[in-house]
């Protein structure tokens, strides 16, 4: 059985990842991982604890450094840049943004300057503009207010946009954290296990958020996700990582049937059996 | 207090004292009162070592220390009892406010009050406090100011800031012929500001640029490391700064020869130059308490906020720390610079003790004390820590006057941690680190990424 199916060639790929190897000392975090993702696609990886995802968003979002391989960002010009060697601001400003499986959000700030200050990150008011309070300085400041608030109402947040981040709610804190990623510009946004510790209703709203990210705003979404209903339901392909290797890659629907993805969720026994029936 | 029995019975006094804050508080009132009384009060000798602590509870001076601190205990209680009745009156409406930081008119006013107190205050003193306001007290709220944005708005903890007054003050010395070394051409202090103010901000640069990748405690030791190399340079280095005997001739004081306009501020001393003076420097901390006020509201500021909330999401969100925290590290330096031009040119003549690491400490604890990230903290705090040794040098003996000013400060940070006049969002933070989420240190290095 081929097990490892190599990445799929996909038409105007916006995130190439090849062959990545990324080592801690003697631990391979992963080994040898491709995947395209196409622009405009919303791709899911699953795979157990530890299987190397967390390893693979933060390769791709700058915070690593693999050893080998190499990771490309096609711009919608068709120009194509390294992420491996840059550091994550820059990696934010090519157009790459991301949330955390363990929500980081600036507490002690409201929910708009959250916001506000993932829109700055492409403005240019320098500190003699802001000191001098020049006029593109202060044309900026509105804009950032304007585009924050929009943001805000985007997520379904714009009630609580004075509420300070720490007293929100989590499942709001989640949609916040998305906000202040979208507010960078991305085409391509990366979610960490977005549904994690949220409620069925809170999981429907999200679901329907991730959609009207990828069709409205036209976001590419790289999405780790747990929750399988989520995942089968709005992704269009899913790459399943199973000790820091690709098992499987292809529509939900055939990695679903793949044995190795049933084996590395369920153990070998369930593998066989379903591999039975399969056949049988 | 208690027989230790009654420690173990839950509706003991003990057990009531230890569940009431306020009883608390009374407590560590009525030591700290003890303490200030043994402090000041009488000496023991070699033959009756304990007549220190029996003679001082039986001089009236004891019970007034601790009059002091009960007084002091009653007015937080109230404050507390007060606020209390605020809050819960109006936190509906404070979680709808607008702008956190939205200047109010209220807020106007006091800063027009504030303003106007200041422009009036050397017409109000004497001799002696003129002197005090335009040395000690105008150049260090300028300081703190400065720090202030490097500790309270960035978070770094910059313990050789004084390194950057030194540069300043002998800039001013250099390009006014004051050194051993020559400049190209020689200028008047007041036109050495902009000189002065690109030295200091170079330095900034150079030493933050390497080191700031650097966290918490590590940057911590490096500038202290670079306060002390600067005071040892100017020490050692005679044939360019003229070594520990100071500089070789005294810096010309300020004057200003632009068109018809001649302005001079005399270094004599004598009373009415006070003002030229003292107004040169209040003009000074104004322009800088604005520009720092407009900055802080910008995202220059808000980007400090985020680094120093999260370094690790202010990267997610596109913004480059390292460039940042150069910018706060120059910015903090050059304010430096422009007070160590005005020190410079003043009194005419510095040596390198003047630049010593207790200074970088007393200009820490301004900002602390004032509150940190708080512009008003840092000139009140600066002001009060500052003229307190003065106010008090006529009332107790010279040796103890700094066991009552480190007495202010334990007191201090143990009741009120967020300073004086706190920033709002800095309290907040000290609000959410006690209750676990996040940490208020200046120096926490955040988590490592996941």
């Amino acid at each position: 059985m081929t097990i490892e199916e190599r990445a799929v060639e996909v038409e105007d790929p916006i995130l190439v990842v090849d062959n990545v190897t990324l080592r801690f000392g003697g631990v391979t975090s992963l080994a040898d991982v491709s995947l395209r993702q196409g622009r405009g696609e919303i791709l899911a990886v699953i795979g157990p604890n530890g299987a190397g995802k967390t390893s693979l968003f933060n390769s791709i979002s700058g915070v690593y450094r693999p050893q080998e391989g190499a990771i490309t960002f096609n711009d919608p010009d068709g120009r194509a840049t390294t992420v491996i060697g840059r550091s994550p601001n820059r990696v934010t400003r090519l157009g790459v943004a991301r949330t955390f499986q363990n929500i980081r959000l600036f507490n002690a700030l409201t929910a708009v300057e959250n916001v506000k200050i993932g829109v700055e990150s492409r403005q240019r008011t320098g500190p003699v503009g802001a000191m001098l309070r020049l006029p593109y300085a202060r044309r900026e400041d509105r804009e950032s207010d304007d585009r924050a608030f929009e943001l805000l109402s985007f997520v379904g947040l714009q009630a609580r946009a004075n509420a300070l981040a720490a007293s929100l709610a989590y499942g709001e804190q989640r949609r916040l954290e998305i906000a202040r990623a979208l507010a960078t510009k991305p085409q391509l946004l990366l979610l960490d296990e977005p549904a994690a510790g949220t409620n069925p209703v809170e999981k429907r709203d999200l679901e329907a958020l991730i959609r009207r990210i990828n069709t409205e705003m036209n976001v590419s979404v790289l999405l780790i996700e747990h929750d399988m209903r989520l995942v089968m339901s709005i992704a269009s392909r899913v790459v399943v990582l199973n000790f820091g290797r690709v098992i499987a890659a292809g529509t939900p629907a055939e990695v679903q049937r793949t044995p190795a993805v049933v084996e590395a969720y369920l153990g070998t026994a369930a593998a066989e059996e379903d591999g039975d029936a399969a056949s049988g | 207090m208690t027989t230790p029995a009654a420690t173990r019975d839950p509706g003991s006094a003990w057990a009531r004292y230890r569940d009431n804050k306020d009883l608390q508080r009374l407590g560590i009132c009525l030591i700290v009162g003890g303490v200030v009384a043994l402090m000041t009060g009488k000496s023991g000798t070699v033959t009756a070592p304990t007549s220190g602590i029996t003679g001082t509870f039986k001089s009236s001076a004891a019970y007034v220390w601790i009059g002091i601190f009960v007084a002091l205990w009653l007015v937080l209680t109230i404050r507390d009892r007060y606020l209390q009745s605020v809050q819960s009156a109006t936190r509906v409406l404070a979680t709808n406010r607008d702008r956190v930081l939205a200047v109010t008119p209220v807020k106007w006013a006091i800063y027009a009050a504030g303003l106007a107190i200041a422009i009036a205050l050397p017409h109000l003193v004497n001799n002696f406090w003129q002197e005090v306001l335009v040395g000690q007290i105008a150049p260090y709220v300028l300081l703190a100011v400065g720090l202030n944005v490097v500790v309270g708005f960035a978070g770094l903890l910059d313990l050789g800031y004084i390194a950057f007054y030194a540069v300043g003050a002998y800039s001013a010395a250099y390009w006014t012929g004051s050194l051993p070394a020559h400049p190209p051409f020689t200028v008047n202090p007041f036109w050495a500001f902009p000189l002065a103010i690109a030295t200091a901000m170079l330095a900034g640069v150079i030493l933050g640029a390497p080191t700031l990748r650097l966290r918490g405690d590590y940057l911590a030791i490096v500038t202290l490391g670079f306060g002390e190399i600067i005071q040892i340079v100017a020490n050692n280095l005679t044939s360019v700064t003229g070594g520990a005997q100071g500089i070789t001739k005294a810096v010309p004081s300020f004057s200003v020869h632009v068109g018809g306009l001649h302005y001079a501020w005399p270094l004599e001393l004598l009373p009415g130059n006070h003002f030229r003076w003292y107004y040169l420097i209040l003009g000074l901390i104004v322009i800088v308490l604005v520009a720092f006020h407009l900055l802080e509201n910008s995202r220059v500021g808000r980007a400090w906020m985020a680094i120093r909330e999260d370094e690790v999401a202010a990267e997610a969100v596109g913004i480059n720390p390292l460039k940042y925290k150069v910018l706060a590290f120059a910015i903090g330096a050059s304010t430096s610079g422009v007070a160590g031009v005005f020190f410079a040119s003043k009194n005419g003549t510095f040596t390198p003790p003047d630049f010593a690491f207790q200074a970088s400490i007393l200009i820490l604890v301004l900002v602390i004390f004032g509150g940190m990230g708080s512009l008003p903290g840092a000139v009140i705090g600066a002001a009060v820590l500052q003229w307190l040794p003065q106010a008090l040098r006529s009332h107790i003996e010279q040796q103890d006057l700094y066991i009552y000013y480190g007495a202010l400060l334990i007191v201090m940070m143990i009741f009120r941690p967020q300073g004086l006049i706190p920033s709002r969002r800095r309290a907040r933070e000290i609000r959410m680190a006690e209750h676990g989420v996040g940490s208020a240190d200046a120096m926490a290095a955040p988590g490592a990424a996941p």
